[in-house]
């Protein structure tokens, strides 16, 4: 494992919001070819953390060193190999799933509308590619914000319950999916109110860097 | 590697799309228009040469009232269903997003009401010497509103009930457009030339272009994460 | 110096100023509180009785000039404190600080009430001069479009349940502001000159004699003082407020001797 890349770097990584410190002094490195599940009970910091990661909050204090570089010196670097799914599917359910996967696609550049249709396929969503969002369920909406995994460069992908919404089949299928990526050198960081069955899942507990811890510093992985 | 135009081009295609699905909301603001400028002389009467007077002040307030109404919806969709964060993150710049949305939002709204415009200048017997100064003026300024308006949607679109509390802080930096603007068509009306006013309107949009989207992207940073 | 220390640490270790710069601000200006009251009252006691009883009568508008020596420190006062505002907004965006948010949170309601007198003060005055309570002229617009300014940044920083929002969006309002404030000033200025060509602005001041001056800057004087004593009272209230769980509020509260450097 130590042999694998550093691809992200968290030094004293602490986050305060309304008087309330969330975590601190979070010490850790993610690997290339790791999985990691984020822990802790609801309310400790698990989407605020996902978050700061993703670049959508630039409230904390400490450092995040992306490839051994600060991530505010590489933007665009570090932007273009993240994607980030948050509670919200990210889908307008005034467009088609094909409309939506388009304005991700331009995003990221150079996708054809055969991959997305592709992806589609991928998450069972075939025939549905031009019926507007609002007609489908809250699972195939989920699946629709999955699709982007498929057509996908990023090489980190921040995941925050991603199995919502979804059957039996498709939380397998997604396991699969992101035991793929991690196994093709990219790194998985989810959270999950489900048990997840990966091999070699890493963990990282924030109620070890919550405000009254007594463990302090403790870097897993 | 995606270049910034691109991606610049997409979010304007996908919100003016998104725009013509919801034409009940493109249409809102220009039926509001309409019956708020039918008001006025069943207020005051219907005497023409009153009218006449107050068409140009009458016509810019009730246009800047229309673009206010629609200002909620610039960003709010996108909050909820979570593409907002993800333009965020995504590594082109803020600045530019903000910009494509904006400029999609004033062609589905501000440039209908210019249309419109004349028509409703009509019906307060504005002298037709002025419909050129009516319409170049706001176009220019339904922009700047736009720009500047985009500012407020963004400082409350995390809030539930944004509506009222846009317009307030709002409104008093339209006073400048507003100004210039009815000036404009009133000199027109009375045959004077009005490219002073036509100029500054262009200065204060040219400032917008440049300074409003910075405020807006900063203003949605703290919205998302509020 | 105990100080000095202090400083050092709140602006190396950003992280630990939660525990330095509210605190030190409200301990040092507890022995300043008491010297502001002095001079801000003797200095208003001043200049009220020296312009409103003693200064000579004005040529034109005999006494109801005096009105002067409350409206014109005050309208002085009430557009400074909207740049204080933005100002105090913008240093907590930057160094993302507590402390000028404070201020910031402050100085809103002092700059509303200020300008409210402003325009009060501005009726009062032209009612014996001109018949009036209310003219639109281009000053008392401009005031009065700052008076809606104000009240924006009162009702966003309301409308947020989270104060940490609600302090960033007040800040970015208040920049958008101070940007705008020259442009409304300067529009309303021609608007008015366009739409009263003839007519003498309401509220300018008659030609003034040295001796008039006099009293004058001595209400200026009283003005700034007074309104620094109201700023720093209000942001001691809203540090009590915003850190009133914290030990040393709690010590405060309940009388115990603070265990903390002393200004």
């Amino acid at each position: 494992m130590t042999s694998a890349p550093v691809l992200l770097e968290l030094h004293n990584l602490a986050c305060e919001r309304d008087e309330r410190i969330l975590f601190s002094q979070l010490n850790t490195r993610f690997y290339a070819g790791q999985a990691v599940q984020v822990l802790g009970p609801n309310g400790s910091g698990k989407t605020t953390l996902l978050r700061i990661l993703a670049g959508v909050s630039r409230e904390y204090q400490g450092e995040i060193l992306f490839k051994g570089e600060l991530i505010n010196k590489v933007n665009w670097e570090f932007a273009s190999e993240l994607l980030y799914l948050g509670h919200l599917p990210g889908v307008k359910k005034s467009l088609t799933p094909l409309e939506n996967l388009r304005w991700y696609a331009a995003l990221q550049g150079a996708v054809s509308d055969a991959q997305l249709l592709a992806a589609l396929e991928q998450v069972n969503l075939a025939g549905y590619e031009d019926t507007p969002c609002f007609q489908l369920s809250a699972g195939q909406l989920r699946r629709v914000a999955l699709a982007r995994l498929e057509f996908s460069k990023a090489s980190i992908w921040i995941l925050d319950e991603p199995f919502t919404a979804l059957d039996k089949a498709g939380i397998a299928k997604l396991e699969n999916r992101l035991i793929a990526h991690a196994s093709a050198g990219g790194l998985v960081l989810v959270t999950s109110h489900q048990d997840i069955r990966f091999p070699q899942l890493q963990t990282l507990d924030l109620q070890d860097f919550a405000e009254n811890s007594t463990v302090g510093e403790n870097a897993h992985g | 590697m995606a270049k910034s135009p691109s991606l610049f081009g997409a979010t304007f295609r996908r919100d003016l799309l998104l725009a013509f699905r919801h034409k009940g909301e493109m249409i809102n603001p220009l039926v509001f228009f309409l019956i708020a400028i039918s008001l006025i002389p069943l207020g005051i009467g219907p005497e023409k040469a009153l009218l006449m007077r107050i068409a140009p002040g009458i016509l810019w307030v009730m246009a800047l009232l229309a673009t206010l109404l629609s200002l909620d919806n610039l960003f709010r969709s996108d909050f909820d269903d979570g593409t907002l964060e993800q333009l965020l993150i995504s590594p082109h710049p803020l600045y530019l997003s903000v910009l494509a949305k904006v400029l999609a939002y004033w062609l589905a709204t501000g440039l209908p009401l210019t249309l419109l415009s004349p028509v409703l200048g009509g019906m307060l017997s504005l002298p037709s010497g002025a419909f050129i100064a009516l319409c170049s003026s706001l176009l220019i300024g339904s922009a700047a509103m736009s720009l500047i308006g985009a500012v407020g949607a963004a400082l409350t679109v995390g809030l539930r009930k944004g509506g009222l509390l846009i317009s307030l802080i709002v409104m008093p930096l339209y006073v400048p457009i507003l100004i210039f603007g009815a000036s404009a068509v009133t000199e027109a009306a009375r045959g004077n030339p009005f490219d002073v006013q036509l100029a500054v309107l262009g200065a204060i949009l040219a400032i917008a272009l440049l300074l409003a989207p910075l405020a807006t992207a900063g203003a949605l940073r703290v919205s998302v994460n509020g | 110096m105990a100080n000095n220390k202090q400083e050092r640490l709140f602006m190396n270790w950003q992280w630990f100023h939660r525990l330095g710069s509210p605190r030190w601000f409200y301990e040092k200006t507890d022995a300043w509180v008491p010297w502001l009251v002095i001079l801000a009252w003797g200095l208003l006691l001043v200049g009220t009785v020296w312009g409103l009883g003693f200064a000579p009568m004005d040529a034109k508008q005999k006494d109801s000039y005096r009105i002067i020596y409350v409206h014109v420190p005050v309208a002085f006062i009430s557009m400074a404190c909207y740049y204080i505002m933005a100002i105090a907004g913008a240093v907590g965006l930057i160094w993302k600080m507590k402390l000028p948010y404070m201020v910031m949170k402050s100085a809103a309601p002092i700059g509303f009430a200020f300008t409210i007198i402003v325009l009060a003060t501005g009726s009062i005055w032209g009612r014996p001069t001109w018949g009036t309570w209310w003219e639109w002229d281009g000053r008392m617009t401009s005031y009065l479009v700052l008076s809606f300014l104000y009240l924006g940044i009162i009702a966003l920083q309301n409308a947020f349940q989270s104060r940490d929002t609600a302090d960033k969006a007040s800040a970015i309002l208040a920049l958008v502001g101070t940007v705008n404030i020259p442009i409304i000033y300067k529009s309303v200025d021609w608007w008015y000159t366009l739409h009263q060509p003839a007519s003498l602005n309401l509220t300018s001041a008659p030609k003034i004699h040295i001796s008039m001056l006099y009293p004058l800057f001595t209400m200026i004087a009283a003005s700034y003082i007074f309104f620094t004593l109201v700023l720093i009272l209000y942001t001691r209230a809203e540090i009590l407020r915003r850190e009133s769980k914290t030990q040393w509020v709690k010590d405060l509260a309940s009388g115990v001797p603070s265990k903390g450097d002393k200004a």
